[in-house]
């Protein structure tokens, strides 16, 4: 549920280091499950620059919508086009398919970003 | 997520459901499904295409029978009480003095003065205080029948074909808005051609100890042509698509009945009932505002429940309820606009997450079944 190669926030969104200074962006397994459906999923321009922690877009399911943060301070070079025509691969594949921004790192890696065993605590305390 | 369920209060399902891997929420108070591992998007086409179950045992119910039922029914709501036959139901509301609503429910007129009243379940207490209160001085006894009632609810345009198999009441006969009393798989249930999601079926109440009997059996016998349960995650959907008022949402202790564009449940020529002379003078003065439906114009706008209306930066009304619709495939709700603006075509803007968003006034019901 979740990938030991990711880093994760404490508001359900995932990293994923290329290891060339550019890393993937997208919501956690627990975040799609919890949204349901998603049906929409309002992304940047590349070009567009964010620090950590702040608003990139949207994701919006049947039910509700919800904000996504920047894991760490980077600059968006690409963003996930099929999610226009197919919001769904955010359900089905949280961390392959429905990745949400390819940004180039601005500085180090967010000190503060959760290892796989300590999101996975996070989010136990969170269902219970 | 982190809400402790045992404050809640459960209904006879609450095992099922998390056997079925329902996702479970805190619904004015109730612990209940808002969806299933199908998801709201399933579950909705399948109440639409096929059928769906949906556990509605947490609404309230209330008799009230003996000599003075019929004349503190019609005295308690706007409808015309005495024009229901035996074995017909209808929708109407318990009105303040002011015209606003107590809460909007379904009578069952079960004989000539004994009258079922099913009411939304996290305004049940507030109701039977309501009904006691006002039924001071009428020769009648009122009991709340809630805790001992179960209830489910089978929507689709495969419910006849699934449940006519379980009994022997024949279903066709019975038209929308009427019921019987029968035994569905060998349990006694009043059956009720009446939902809440715009499609034909039943709503079926039982005793609260039969609920888990007669719902695991309704499900067996519809899953080999496609029934799923159903959470109120797509009840909601469904019911918005239909136009149908939600208590807190369309409808509440703000807003009167005309309004609400539920003037068709109020008689005002049938004789005196609560609200009769607010709503009179509502209808003689040029109403201020009207509940419309709209469509956002984008597809990244998607309003919800709650937001502003607005115009010039100054809020000229609210959105009760909005949502990605799933049968229209737009991004529709309801809102209370001033009458003015509450012209079909017509252009409104809606506040979403401090933007102002364009969204067009569209006829409604979004969606009707076509037979």
């Amino acid at each position: 549920m979740f990938p030991a190669d990711l880093k994760y926030t404490k508001d359900h969104e995932w990293l994923k280091p290329a290891g060339d200074g550019t890393a993937l962006v997208g919501i956690t397994h627990y975040a799609q499950d919890a949204l349901g459906d998603v049906v929409f999923v309002d992304l940047p321009e590349a070009g567009a620059a964010f620090g950590q922690g702040e608003e990139f877009g949207t994701v919006e399911s049947v039910k509700t919508v919800s904000e996504l943060n920047m894991p760490s301070a980077g600059e968006v070079l690409e963003v996930n086009a099929t999610l226009a025509d197919h919001p769904e691969a955010v359900n089905e594949d949280p961390y392959g398919k429905g990745w949400m921004v390819k940004i180039k790192l601005t500085g180090a890696l967010a000190g503060d970003l959760l290892d796989a065993t300590a999101y996975q605590a996070l989010v136990s305390a969170e269902s219970h | 997520m982190s809400t402790s369920a045992t404050e809640l209060m459960k209904t006879p399902l609450n095992a099922a459901h998390r056997a079925l891997s329902a996702k479970m929420v805190d619904f004015g108070g109730w612990d209940m499904p808002v969806q299933y591992p199908a998801g709201i998007l399933a579950e909705h086409e399948a109440v639409r295409t096929k059928a769906g179950l949906f556990d509605v045992s947490h609404m309230g119910e209330i008799r009230v029978k003996g000599p003075g039922a019929l004349a503190l029914v019609e005295h308690m709501t706007p409808n015309a009480v005495s024009k229901l036959a035996i074995g017909q139901v209808h929708y109407t509301a318990f009105l303040y003095e002011n015209g606003t609503f107590v809460d909007d429910l379904l009578v069952y007129r079960e004989g000539e003065q004994e009258f079922l009243l099913v009411v939304n379940a996290g305004n049940s207490d507030k109701d039977f205080a309501w009904v006691q209160q006002q039924a001071k001085g009428y020769d009648c006894t009122v009991v709340n029948e809630s805790p001992a009632t179960g209830q489910i609810a089978l929507q689709g345009p495969l419910s006849v074909s699934i449940l006519q198999p379980l009994t022997k009441t024949p279903l066709e006969p019975i038209g929308y808005y009427f019921f019987t009393h029968g035994e569905v798989a060998g349990i006694k249930c009043l059956i009720s051609r009446t939902g809440y999601t715009g499609e034909d079926g039943f709503e079926l109440y039982c005793a609260a100890g039969d609920t888990e009997k007669l719902w695991n059996a309704v499900l067996a016998a519809g899953k080999p042509i496609g029934l799923i349960p159903a959470g109120l995650g797509c009840r909601n959907t469904l019911r918005l698509e239909c136009k149908m008022a939600l208590y807190g949402h369309e409808i509440d202790d703000t807003i009167h009945a005309l309004e609400a564009g539920l003037g068709w449940i109020v008689k005002l020529d049938k004789g005196d009932f609560v609200g009769r002379d607010a709503l009179l003078a509502a209808k003689a003065a040029p109403a201020p505002r009207k509940l419309v439906g709209f469509k956002t114009l984008e597809k990244r706008d998607i309003a919800r429940d709650h937001m502003p209306v607005v115009q010039g930066g100054k809020q000229i009304g609210f959105v009760t309820s909005a949502a990605p619709s799933p049968t229209c495939g737009i991004n529709l709700g309801l809102a209370y606009v001033p009458t003015d603006l509450a012209k079909i075509g017509g252009r409104i803007q809606i506040e979403i997450r401090g933007r102002a968003v364009d969204a067009e006034i569209i006829p409604t019901p979004f969606y009707k079944r076509t037979k």
